[in-house]
């Protein structure tokens, strides 16, 4: 048995708990789900279609707001209960800091991150590492495996031939310690306006090339003459430059486009990940051997506060003529 | 007065191309910089913040050969006031080795009677990703512990630390002595001045040894994803490749 802890929003599995569901089916075993807290209507019958047999519920006042520890005496009630022999989650920050809790209560390794498997006796895995930019083999010999699946590791699919899922509560017995660190309160974020990004023709990308807060102008007037949207790389929101929801990556929003074109973007393996399903690449980047150039199926090597400046102007050329 | 250890670990600095050893089981490092990762610099951010705030003390320790003290000084420059330097080879130690061997100097220093109220530490290692250390720490201490804030405040016996959940900013209310670590993003780590680095070089930096053997990480070998020939077509350099551009976007009927 596979133990998947699932993330949930209102309208059921989130996307990289679907790939992890998706991703398990690898080690060939019956698949058990693990939800904490809610359980979103329709649940079940979304975890049957993607082949999970049963669905533990860990429900009560521990877990009312998010304590990571109660959360991983949920996950290990959860593999006694099913005696699962690889305990996982997805790469997010919630499944990886749980998943660390896990392998600390039941002493052994945990491997996060991890993008394929490569071989179940011993089980053999690949991790990201670096990034991103390296993987690393790693062998998991103790019982249970703790992983944790990493982004966009594969695409969520659902499972060849529903099953019907059974759902059960599990008991969690939850110490006043795990809740010593639990959620005191929430403050609303911006609600998700990632949705035009992910179902965009045309994305038009700029990374740390864009230079300042001041350096986009150009860029969104080019996505806006395509009918398009604007995204960017990672570092660009962590310069505080763009909103978290504008960004295409892993810890982003994957996009498959007709047409990428990121502008000033080197294109570490985390950002490639999120763009890689885009039909055609046309980077502008300063430099050649910029791997997002290397990649890229065309590229117009030069300064993008230039050369997208000049597509703009050819564009309202030709629309005028 | 909160007493804060902050530990960072000395990573490559691969912005560049990574090359692999003969034997495929680290970095080739000859011909890199050395560094430490975002998340740590704004852990030791946080850690000056939160000493000079509470007119306590930042610590700054980590976990290598002889040339983390390159490290350790860059914390020392920007207003950490101690040091610890774990003498190990940081290569043959896992996440839990790691761990307990940082257990052990806080145990140690507990001994001599001083307890750390907060360790900080980074939310992952920019070379080994293993997102587990700071937690494998909490639990060698029983502490509780918050993995990836990104600002912290000491309120009285408590830290508010604040993190980006999945619904809007969390914000954890927990009870010292604890154990965080910390996410780049919200706060801007300070540069080193001169003084701050010829004050560095003047601490005496505390090393120790750990005990006993380290598992290891359990590392068969690493690799590097498959380069794919470049099939790029050049559209041209410049404002000039523009009409090009265009023709594209036209042949992609994207163009309006």
């Amino acid at each position: 048995m596979t133990l998947v802890l699932v993330e949930t929003d209102a309208t059921g599995a989130i996307e990289v708990s679907r790939e992890t569901l998706t991703f398990v089916r690898e080690l060939a075993q019956p698949v058990s789900a693990l939800v904490v807290g809610e359980v979103p209507d329709g649940l079940a019958d979304q975890l049957g279609a993607y082949g999970v047999v049963s669905l533990l519920h860990a429900q009560g006042t521990a877990f009312t707001t998010y304590a990571p520890a109660a959360w991983a005496a949920a996950v290990v009630a959860a593999k006694s209960a099913s005696g699962a022999a690889v305990v996982t989650a997805a790469g997010t920050p919630r499944g990886n800091e749980v998943m660390a809790h896990v392998a600390c209560r039941l002493d052994v390794a945990m491997a996060a991150n991890v993008v394929t498997i490569d071989g179940t006796d011993p089980l053999l895995v690949s991790r990201q590492v670096l990034g991103g930019s390296a993987l690393e083999e790693l062998r998991l010999d103790d019982a249970p495996a703790v992983l944790s699946v990493a982004g966009h590791a594969c695409v969520a699919k659902p499972a060849d031939s529903p099953v019907s899922t059974k759902v059960d509560t599990i008991d969690v017995q939850v110490s006043d310690d795990d809740l010593r660190a639990q959620v005191a309160r929430t403050e609303a974020g911006e609600p998700d306006e990632s949705g035009a990004l992910k179902t965009a023709r045309v994305v038009v990308g700029a990374g740390r090339g864009a230079g300042s807060v001041d350096g986009f102008k150009d860029l969104v007037e080019l996505a806006d003459l395509l009918g398009g949207a604007l995204g960017v790389s990672r570092v660009v929101t962590s310069l505080g430059w763009r909103p978290h929801h504008e960004q295409v990556g892993q810890t982003g929003s994957r996009i498959s486009p007709d047409l990428y074109i990121p502008c000033g973007i080197s294109g570490a393996i985390q950002h490639w990940v999120g763009c890689s399903s885009a039909k055609t690449i046309l980077a502008i980047n300063s430099d050649p051997d910029a791997p997002m150039v290397t990649k890229a199926h065309y590229a117009v090597i030069g300064d993008l506060h230039k050369i997208v400046p000049a597509i703009n102007e050819e564009l309202r050329r030709r629309r005028r003529a | 007065m909160t007493d804060v250890l902050v530990c960072i670990k000395r990573v490559p600095d691969t912005g560049g191309e990574i090359t692999l050893t003969q034997d495929a089981m680290s970095i080739d490092t000859r011909y890199v910089g050395h560094t430490v990762s975002p998340h740590e610099e704004c852990a030791v951010e946080l850690a000056i913040q939160t000493a000079k705030a509470t007119d306590g003390a930042a610590t700054v320790l980590s976990l290598g050969s002889a040339d983390s003290l390159e490290q350790i000084r860059d914390a020392l420059a920007v207003g950490c006031t101690g040091a610890v330097l774990i003498d190990a080879e940081a290569e043959k130690f896992g996440p839990a080795d790691v761990a307990r061997a940082i257990a052990e100097v806080v145990h140690a220093h507990e001994q001599e009677g001083r307890t750390y109220d907060l360790v900080l530490l980074g939310n992952d290692a920019a070379d080994t990703g293993d997102f587990q250390v700071g937690i494998r720490l909490a639990y060698a201490l029983d502490r509780p512990v918050v993995a990836g804030v990104s600002t912290i405040e000491v309120v009285g016996d408590r830290v508010v630390a604040r993190a980006d959940g999945a619904d809007g900013t969390d914000i954890f209310e927990v009870e010292l002595p604890a154990v965080l670590t910390v996410m780049e993003g919200g706060i801007e780590p300070r540069y080193p001045s001169i003084p701050g680095r010829m004050k560095a070089k003047r601490v005496t930096v505390e090393t120790v040894t750990p005990t006993g053997e380290p598992a290891g990480s359990g590392r068969v070998r690493l690799k590097l994803p498959p380069t794919q020939p470049s099939q790029v077509e050049i559209l041209g350099e410049g404002p000039e490749a523009a009409a090009a551009v265009v023709d594209l976007l036209e042949r992609l009927g994207v163009s309006r």
